[in-house]
């Protein structure tokens, strides 16, 4: 197993320094990125298609290597780490992929399930809590179907769960709100609002420049590979706020039991509101 | 069926899809590799035990042709010769073998018509020897010689290394044979790991990125092929024991055809053939799927 820090002493999620990132022999996709995120920040990431988010989110949840640079993941850097030791810093990564990347053949119930059972864990310590969070998420009636019965906001609603399930230190969000309207994107939003208030890092790419306006979270924009903007730390600021929202229950509580989530009102109404 | 789901009840589904297209025909091909293999074991044991019975039977015997010399008839000459080698340590029984039967010998190339009756016809003498301390051409010519008879030792040394290089070139076919199809079911499987991995690259790709190992991955495809691939051992092993048990049925201890006397103990080779094809599967896929997810970062 990979040495880690103490989680609580680890101030710097993800750091890149000089990072490139080339596939193939094609010019460089990424350039030159140098930034951190810190634990508990919330940023957006924004950017024409085309200009490298996708590629960056990737470098994180460690679908590539950099070509070049160094990236370090909640203090470990990944350049030196052993294959052996990835999966067990994935584990600490809840991704919402573009495209969901459901797994069509499973329940949606088995498709939240999945990161506790690649986890090793006996199905009775998670399953109740499982049925608890897709409640939570307004599939209650609809644990038991498979995806492609599902409309896109319960899709997309069920690839958060599975993100959000195995309490994640970081969870990456790529085009959550590409397929939703604006009323549901919002509704999403402020899940992973809540999510970064109970002490997640959140980082969200997104093309929807009202919706990152309307958020009030900081964000960076990436051009051509490059960030053109500066890096703001998001963390300072008590992003709810801005929101509009006021979120119920304590965080350190919801973090000590991560799927008794049937505590926070104001996220369950949240979602179940949303609708597909 | 959604409000009927009771999460308390909940067992983990199969996490890969638990049928693919190709399955059907993946169990087919294997399980013709299956029985080929299997009846390939089982008449190279067959075709063993016949080279081994027909050796030991001339390994046993020896057979002495008999030449006249002076006034003394052959029957004579046979009768003296058979009285001298029954007397020679390493022999059991020494017999003449009848006028008759010796034309009988001679009649396959003559024809019946063509063995007159004053054809100086061979005299033979047949020899059993001792099983355990059987006497050699040597000590069977000096007998011979000392009660001044001439004769011709033919101990069938040279029968017995044509037989038992033919024994020898049947069981080194056969292990090539058993080797080859092994190494066909292998590539099988190995191919069709990959199809799998291809077809469910989507799948192995959420898994790796979720924080799946590598040999958690392999272990599902591992374990997989095999249970197809022993399905398939059953299958062909099965075919192959009902084959060879139709051919001794039909043909007795003895066989449909003297290469082939099957014994029903012959049948236990098909025993194991789903415990080595699942075996060889798992191995074949799991180094496959090992293989293609390392090209995954």
């Amino acid at each position: 197993m990979i040495e880690l820090a103490d989680r609580d002493q680890i101030e710097t999620i993800v750091r890149f320094d000089g990072v490139g990132l080339r596939y193939g022999r094609a010019s460089e996709t990424l350039q030159d990125l140098s930034f951190e995120l810190k634990a508990g920040s919330f940023h957006f990431l924004t950017g024409p298609s085309g200009a490298g988010k996708s590629s960056l989110l990737k470098l994180i949840y460690l679908a590539h290597r950099p070509s070049r640079g160094r990236i370090e993941l909640f203090g470990q850097d990944i350049g030196r780490a052993k294959r052996k030791d990835l999966p067990f810093l994935r584990r600490r990564i809840g991704v919402v992929f573009q495209e969901m990347h459901l797994l069509e053949h499973l329940t949606a119930f088995d498709n939240v399930a999945l990161p506790m059972r690649l986890a090793g864990q006996k199905p009775a310590t998670y399953r109740t809590d499982i049925a608890e969070l897709l409640h939570w998420v307004g599939l209650g009636t609809k644990m038991h179907a498979m995806p492609e019965t599902l409309s896109g906001g319960e899709r997309q609603r069920l690839a958060i769960a599975r993100a959000v399930v195995a309490r994640p230190e970081i969870i990456l969000a790529d085009e959550p709100t590409g397929n939703l309207d604006h009323e549901m994107g919002q509704r999403v939003l402020k899940l992973f609002t809540e999510l970064n208030r109970l002490g997640t890092t959140v980082l969200i790419a997104s093309h929807d420049l009202d919706l990152v306006a309307s958020s009030g979270m900081p964000a960076f924009n990436i051009e051509n590979g490059r960030l053109t903007s500066p890096f703001m730390d998001g963390a300072a600021d008590d992003p709810a706020d801005d929101l509009g929202l006021v979120a119920s229950g304590e965080p350190e509580f919801i973090y000590r039991r991560p799927l008794s989530l049937s505590e926070n009102d104001s996220l369950k109404e949240g979602l179940e509101d949303s609708g597909p | 069926m959604s409000m009927a789901f009771n999460p308390a009840l909940w067992k983990p589904t199969a996490l890969l899809p638990r049928e693919e297209a190709h399955d059907g025909a993946l169990v087919f091909v294997v399980a013709v590799l299956c029985f080929l293999a299997c009846a390939t074991a089982i008449f190279a044991i067959s075709a063993d035990r016949a080279a081994q019975g027909w050796a030991n039977q001339l390994q046993g015997s020896a057979t002495v042709i008999i030449r006249t010399k002076g006034a003394e008839s052959p029957d004579m000459a046979a009768s003296r010769a058979a009285e001298a080698l029954a007397g020679t340590p390493g022999v059991a029984q020494a017999l003449v073998l009848e006028r008759a039967k010796a034309e009988a010998l001679l009649e396959p190339w003559l024809g019946k018509d063509g063995i007159i009756k004053d054809l100086p016809v061979p005299r033979l003498v047949t020899v059993e020897l001792h099983p355990s301390s059987p006497a050699s051409a040597k000590t069977l010519d000096n007998a011979l010689r000392a009660a001044g008879i001439d004769a011709t030792v033919d101990d069938h040394s040279l029968w017995m290394k044509d037989i038992i290089h033919a024994g020898q070139i049947a069981r080194i076919a056969a292990i090539s044979l058993f080797a080859l199809m092994a190494l066909a079911a292998a590539s099988v499987i190995a191919f069709a790991t990959r199809a799998g991995l291809s077809v469910r690259h989507d799948v192995v790709e959420i898994m790796h990125l979720t924080g799946a190992t590598d040999g958690f991955i392999a272990n599902l495809f591992q374990a997989r092929f095999a249970a197809m691939a022993a399905l398939a051992g059953l299958l062909g092993g099965g075919a192959a024991a009902l084959l060879a048990a139709g051919v001794r049925l039909l043909g007795g201890g003895y066989g449909l055809i003297p290469v082939l006397p099957i014994s029903w103990l012959d049948l236990l080779v098909t025993l194991p053939s789903p415990v080595i094809a699942g075996l060889v599967a798992a191995i074949a896929a799991r180094v496959t799927a090992l293989g293609l997810i390392k090209a995954m970062p």
